[in-house]
C-alpha cells in the first residue's frame, strides 16, 4: 500500500534513518504511526512508540505497530537506561509539561534524539506580536492561546542554550519554512520549524 | 446439568503436575478447533476463556443453545478469522464442560468434589500447553484472552516463553486485588452457605446449591457492569408494575435482571467448580511466581504484546494493564496497549465495539 508522504520533518528522519536496518527507535508522540510504519517497511528498523491519543493508538495497532497508549510526562520513565539506539520527538517538546526533563530523558533512554519544534522567533511570530500585540497565530501555530496545546513555546536559541547547559550535544540541524528546508544563516529569523539531532 | 456435549476430548498422558505439589492423573481436556490447521502448523490461536467461559467459543453451547462467547469475534472474515487462522478454545482444568473439575469422576469412581486438588492459573496454562504438545503445536501465532483468559495468556508468556509469537491480553491484570479477592469470596461464601452444598458432596443428592450459586453470580454480574452501564440498562425502572409492591419481591429491573442472570447460570455451572475457579484467579500474582518482579516474568521473551482495557472496567482497571505494560516495557518486550473508551464495564471486550476488532485484527495480522 502506498503510504503518503512523511511530514517535511519526519522525512528528515526517515532519510537519516534509512541505512540504520535492525536499529531501534522510540517514537515518542507518534502520532497515527507514518514515520514508524516507514522505519518498518522501508529501514527495516524496530520502531516503538507511544502516542497520548487512544484513537491515534488504535491506528498504528491495527496497521501492526506496536504503540503503547501514555503520556510522555510520565511514561518514558518506564524505560530503561539506553533502551534504544533513537528517540523520535517529533513537533511534541512545545507541548512537554517540562520540556528540559523530556530532552534528559530522551537521552537516557538513548544515544541519539531527534527533536522537532515550531519556531516561536519566527519573524512571522515576531512581527505579530511586536505589531498586533497579541498572541501570533500563524501556519504553523494556528491554535488561539487559550486552546492551544503548546504550553512551552521555544525558540531555536532557547533550545540551543538548553541543550548546552545540559551538556548534551548538537550533532545536526535542519531549519524549514513552507515545508522545504531552508539554510542555516538567520534561522531563528527564518525558519518555522527546526530539527535538531542531539545526543550526549 | 445435562453432559456437556461431545466436543474434542484430549487425555493428557501421565500426570498433570500442579502448583499445590499434587498430581492430577487422567485429566482430559475439552476442546473446540475452528478453521483448519495448516501444513507446518504455524497458523493456530489459542484462545484462553473466562471465569465461567467454555470452549464453545464460535459454535452454540450445547445446554443454553445460545451462539458461542465470542462469535463476534471469531469466525469467517471476523476479526479473528477462521478462514486463515487455526482457533482452538479448551475448557479450562476445574471447569466443568467436559474437562477435568469437581464434578468428574476420580480414580474411585466417585465425583472429585473438593477431594479435586486446588488449582492455579498456571495449572490451567499447565493443561493448554499438554493439549498443544498433543496436537503438535509447538508455536502458537497467538495466544489471546480476555479477564481470566488475559491471565492464562500472560501465564503462558512468561511461564512457556516460545509456544506464543502474540500474546493479546483484554480486560485483564497480573494479579487479583484484594477487591478482586472480595468480591470472589463473597461468592464462596453464599454457595458453601447453601444447604444444598453439603460440604461440595451434593451430586449424589439430587439438589444443588443453586441458590447460592445464582447469589455468587449475581454479586459478580455486578462486577462486571459498570454505574453507567446499569443506570442507562434500567435505570429506577420498575419490573412489570406500576409501583412499589412495599414487599421483597423484583420490583426495580434490575433485581429481576440479576435474579435472571443469577438462575440462568445454575443451569449451565457446578458450583464446584465456581469455587476452585475463583480460587485460582484469587491466587493468580506472576510477580509472585517470578521473586516478586513482575518485569522478571517477562525477561527475554521474544513474542509481541498487545493488552486492551476499557476505561469503565473497575474490576480489572486500566491502571492494572498498565502495570503488565510498564514491566514489558522495562524488558524492552514489543508491546502495545490501548485503553478503549466503553460504556458497559467488564464485560466490554465481549461486546461489539469496532475500535476493539480493529485492534485484535491488526495485531494479528502485524
Amino acid at each position: 500500500m502506498a503510504k503518503p508522504p512523511l511530514r517535511f520533518d519526519l522525512a528528515v528522519i526517515a532519510q537519516e534513518l534509512r541505512e540504520k536496518a535492525g536499529q531501534t527507535v522510540l517514537d515518542v508522540g507518534c502520532g497515527d504511526g507514518a514515520l514508524m510504519a516507514v522505519l518498518r517497511d522501508d529501514c527495516g528498523i524496530d520502531a516503538r512508540g507511544i502516542e497520548i491519543d487512544a484513537e491515534l493508538v488504535e491506528k498504528c495497532v491495527s496497521r501492526g505497530l506496536s504503540v503503547v497508549q501514555g503520556d510522555a510526562n510520565r511514561d518514558l520513565a518506564d524505560y530503561p537506561d539506553n533502551a534504544f539506539d533513537y528517540t523520535v520527538l517529533g513537533q511534541t517538546l512545545q507541548t512537554s509539561a517540562r520540556p528540559d526533563k523530556t530532552l534528559e530523558e530522551l537521552l537516557r533512554v538513548s544515544r541519539t534524539a531527534f527533536i522537532s519544534f515550531p519556531n516561536f522567533a519566527h519573524w512571522r511570530t515576531r512581527s505579530a506580536l511586536l505589531f498586533s500585540g497579541r498572541m501570533p497565530v500563524t501556519q504553523a501555530l494556528p491554535v488561539s492561546w487559550y486552546e492551544t496545546q503548546n504550553i512551552h513555546h521555544v525558540t531555536i536559541e532557547d533550545f540551543r542554550r538548553l541543550v548546552n547547559e545540559r551538556g548534551a550535544r548538537i550533532e545536526r540541524r535542519w531549519f524549514f519554512s513552507g515545508g522545504e528546508e531552508i539554510g542555516t544563516p538567520g534561522a531563528n529569523w527564518r525558519a518555522e520549524f527546526a530539527l535538531f539531532e542531539v545526543s550526549r | 446439568m445435562k453432559p456437556a456435549s461431545a466436543s474434542n476430548l484430549y487425555a493428557i498422558p501421565g500426570e498433570l503436575p500442579l502448583d499445590s505439589g499434587q498430581n492430577l492423573a487422567g485429566a482430559q481436556i475439552a476442546y473446540e478447533t475452528y478453521g483448519e490447521l495448516n501444513a507446518d502448523k504455524s497458523n493456530a490461536i489459542l484462545i484462553c476463556h473466562a471465569l465461567t467461559g467454555d470452549q464453545f467459543v464460535a459454535s452454540a453451547h450445547p445446554i443454553t443453545g445460545k451462539p458461542g462467547w465470542w462469535e463476534r469475534m471469531v469466525g469467517p472474515g471476523k476479526p479473528i478469522d477462521t478462514d486463515r487462522f487455526h482457533v482452538i478454545c479448551a475448557n479450562v482444568i476445574g471447569s466443568c464442560m467436559g474437562s477435568t473439575g469437581p464434578k468428574s469422576l476420580a480414580p474411585d469412581g466417585e465425583p472429585y468434589a473438593m477431594r479435586f486438588p486446588v488449582i492455579t492459573i498456571r495449572d490451567m496454562v499447565r493443561g493448554q500447553v499438554a493439549l498443544l504438545d498433543g496436537l503438535g503445536i509447538e508455536r502458537l501465532h497467538a495466544v489471546i484472552g480476555g479477564s481470566m483468559g488475559g491471565m492464562q495468556a500472560l501465564s503462558l508468556a512468561a511461564n512457556w516463553p516460545t509456544r506464543a509469537q502474540r500474546v493479546l491480553v483484554i480486560a485483564s491484570t497480573a494479579r487479583h486485588s484484594a477487591q478482586n479477592i472480595a468480591f470472589h469470596e463473597v461468592g464462596r461464601q453464599a454457595i458453601m452457605a447453601d444447604p444444598a452444598w453439603c460440604d461440595g458432596d451434593y451430586y449424589a443428592s439430587g439438589s444443588r446449591p443453586d441458590n447460592g450459586l445464582a447469589v455468587a453470580r449475581m454479586a459478580a454480574h455486578i462486577t462486571y457492569l459498570s454505574e453507567e452501564g446499569l443506570t442507562e440498562k434500567f435505570g429506577r425502572r420498575l419490573q412489570d408494575r406500576d409501583a412499589k409492591s412495599f414487599g421483597f419481591d423484583a420490583d426495580f429491573q434490575v433485581e429481576s435482571y440479576l435474579r435472571y442472570q443469577g438462575s440462568g447460570f445454575t443451569q449451565r455451572f457446578d458450583a464446584n467448580s465456581y469455587l476452585y475457579i475463583t480460587r485460582a484467579m484469587d491466587y493468580f500474582d506472576l510477580a509472585e511466581e517470578h521473586c516478586g518482579k513482575l518485569a522478571d516474568a517477562f525477561s527475554g521473551t521474544t513474542a509481541r504484546f498487545c493488552l486492551v482495557s476499557f476505561d469503565t472496567d473497575w474490576l480489572y482497571p486500566t491502571s492494572e494493564s498498565r502495570h503488565v505494560v510498564h514491566a514489558l516495557n522495562s524488558t524492552r518486550a514489543q508491546v502495545s496497549f490501548v485503553e478503549l473508551s466503553a460504556s458497559a464495564g467488564h464485560d466490554s471486550f465481549l461486546l461489539p465495539h469496532d475500535q476493539l476488532d480493529r485492534v485484535v485484527e491488526g495485531f494479528l495480522n502485524g
